[in-house]
């Protein structure tokens, strides 16, 4: 219990009348890969926005290696070490791909009130930067501004900005959204290259990356954790069946 | 829209200490020598008060141009500038190893007291909100009855340096505030391209993303606020030199507008754009102004036609036309 990366408890978010998180506990373990499905609108962003601080919950506790995150604001929980990645897609459009990276390490650093010399000329920076974008396979592209690199390669380098970041724990919001099944391919070849390096939270709808990847999966319907359990399990859950995964499993 | 802003694909590099820059500083600091030809004193005069707006407008387009933060507010740091010197003189302080610090910091603070507030908004509600402090500003200096109220006030000299009477020729003003004005851009060149910059210039870019990794955008936005202040109130500094008189309408929202213009007009996010948009507008003015009464019929179009065809102001249309002629 003590040693989770991630400790979700009791989490409440309505908007107006709409109860969008439904009392969620959830724990993520060191390495640990957990998986959310469900349908939908069923708050599965709406959890992560929580998690990393853009929204503020009614009510429960979220726990980061034991620190009570809660109240802090989305930079210090970055700080503390959780990463993220959008559903829609959010870096710098004018920045170049190199940049936008280096920017997260720059942050990770933790001097950025320089005034003089050129940052974008520091070989520190670049050169973990550039370890970055060759990890989820950008480096060649490294120059390019990234309102011109394509769909894919866009949500590649949502992946280099967290992993420069060093995380603690990544969320990751539908990575593969919108990608096609080539560039699929590859994020997931990735991310299974990066599992076990960090706790992970995996929102994603493909099926077949889900249970390529997941240590443990959550099943949200309606703002609730309908099941949680191993792939197997939920697999088999009967619950989870009849709501949700069905016939796509047959 | 935002993907149209973007020149070409390979990010551009920062741009170099382009020739056109070295030109521009290398024209005004010869221009006094042409200027004993003619009209020597209007002309200095007149080139000094560009110098001086330009000043201003470098602020403007570090807050605007890379901050992404349109600030209609910023002739109050020209009127507190201008206003912490008629002030210290009318107590007799007029030595600049005094009040030029004290410049800085009084238009620091302020920036710093009226940013913590203007950026908890954004867009829309940050131009309103600065145009509000700006008119506070403004008010508040028309009611200072015993510094002249509405009439404003006349210096009793210019600023002396360690007594000595630096300024007492307007060529020695001229050359003070041309410094200046180097001195200013370069400045703001360093910030831009610094770690500090490359966070300020994110934050318009992204600030949800730039929060998610780490950042407390608001804080260095405030920074660069308070930078821009201060170069603000410089300006103010050197103009109630200039002028060698102050008045609240330094400070009108007519005067925050003018600055915005001269940016847009001399190319967003260049810098030197600043600089080309302070001495087209107020040499335009001054040209336009001696033909007709109704010099802004005739400028307010020229602006128009600049904004939509030259999407990069002056600058950018020599950019462009620049690249035409290198591809054929
Ligand atoms: N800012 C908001 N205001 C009101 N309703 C919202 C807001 N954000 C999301 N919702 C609603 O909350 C529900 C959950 O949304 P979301 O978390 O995006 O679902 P998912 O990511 O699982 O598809 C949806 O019904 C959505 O319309
Ligand atoms: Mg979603």
């Amino acid at each position: 219990m003590t040693d989770a990366v991630l400790l979700i408890e009791n989490l409440r978010k309505s908007f107006g009348g709409l109860v969008v998180t439904d009392g969620v506990t959830l724990e993520i373990g060191p390495g640990e890969l957990h998986a959310v499905i469900g349908p939908n609108g069923a708050g599965k962003t709406t959890l992560i926005h929580q998690i990393s601080g853009t929204l503020t919950p009614d009510d429960g506790r979220i726990l980061l290696n034991g620190t009570d995150i809660m109240m802090l604001p989305p930079n210090e929980r970055a700080k503390l070490g959780l990463a993220r990645s959008f559903q829609i897609t959010s870096v710098l459009p004018r920045f170049s791909a190199l940049e936008n990276v280096a920017l997260a390490v720059q942050a990770r650093d933790g001097s950025s009130y320089r005034f003089f010399g050129r940052a974008a000329a520091e070989k520190e920076l670049n050169d973990q930067a550039m370890a970055a974008l060759a990890e989820v396979g950008l480096d060649h592209r490294a120059d390019i501004v990234a309102a011109h690199l394509s769909h894919g390669e866009k949500r590649a380098l949502e992946l280099a900005i967290a992993l420069a970041l060093e995380p603690k724990l990544l969320l990751l919001d539908e990575p593969m959204a919108g990608t096609g099944p080539e560039e699929s391919e590859r994020i997931v070849a990735v991310l299974k290259k990066l599992k076990g390096r960090f706790a992970m939270l995996l929102v994603e709808h493909d099926m077949n990356a889900v249970f390529a990847l997941a240590d443990r999966i959550s099943v949200l319907t309606y703002g609730r954790v309908l099941a949680s359990g191993a792939p197997n399990e939920v697999r088999n859950d009967p619950a989870v069946m009849q709501a949700y995964l069905g016939e796509e499993l047959e | 829209m935002m993907t149209s802003l973007v020149a070409d694909k390979p990010a551009p590099r920062a741009a170099r200490f382009n020739v056109a820059v070295v030109l521009m500083f290398a024209v005004l600091a010869l221009a006094p020598i042409a200027a004993a030809f003619g009209p020597e004193s209007y002309v200095l005069g007149l080139i000094t008060r560009v110098m001086v707006f330009a000043i201003a407008a470098l602020a403007v387009d570090l807050l605007c141009g890379f901050g992404g933060l349109v600030t209609f507010g910023h002739a109050a740091f020209i009127g507190i500038g201008a206003y912490t010197v008629a002030i210290a003189g009318a107590h007799g302080v007029t030595d600049m190893a005094i009040t030029l610090p004290l410049t800085l910091i009084v238009s620091a603070l302020f920036a710093y007291v009226t940013g913590t507030i203007c950026l908890r908004t954004s867009g829309v509600y940050f131009i309103m909100i600065t145009l509000a402090f700006g008119q506070m500003a403004y008010f508040i200096a028309g009611s200072l009855a015993p510094y002249g109220g509405d009439d404003g006030i006349t210096l009793p000299a210019r600023s002396t340096l360690f007594g000595f009477e630096v300024f007492a020729s307007d060529r020695a003003l001229y050359y003070a505030t041309l410094g200046f004005l180097i001195a200013s851009y370069l400045l703001c060149r360093a910030v831009v391209y610094s770690r500090f910059g490359r966070v300020f210039r994110g934050a318009r870019e992204n600030p949800t993303r730039m929060a998610t990794i780490g950042f407390d955008v608001f804080r260095f936005q405030r920074v660069g606020y308070v930078i821009a202040g201060s170069i603000g109130g410089l300006a103010g500094f050197l103009l109630a030199n200039t002028t060698e008189f102050v008045s609240p309408a330094y400070m009108s929202w007519q005067r925050s507008g003018e600055l915005i213009i001269m940016v847009l007009f001399g190319g967003l996010g260049t810098l030197h754009g600043a600089i080309v948009g302070a001495a087209s507008y107020l040499l335009l003015e001054e040209g336009l102004a001696g033909l007709t009464e109704n010099w802004k019929l005739v400028f307010g179009p020229l602006l128009v036609l600049v904004v939509l065809f030259a999407r990069g102001g002056l600058v950018g249309l020599v950019t462009s036309i620049k690249a035409r002629f290198s591809r054929d």
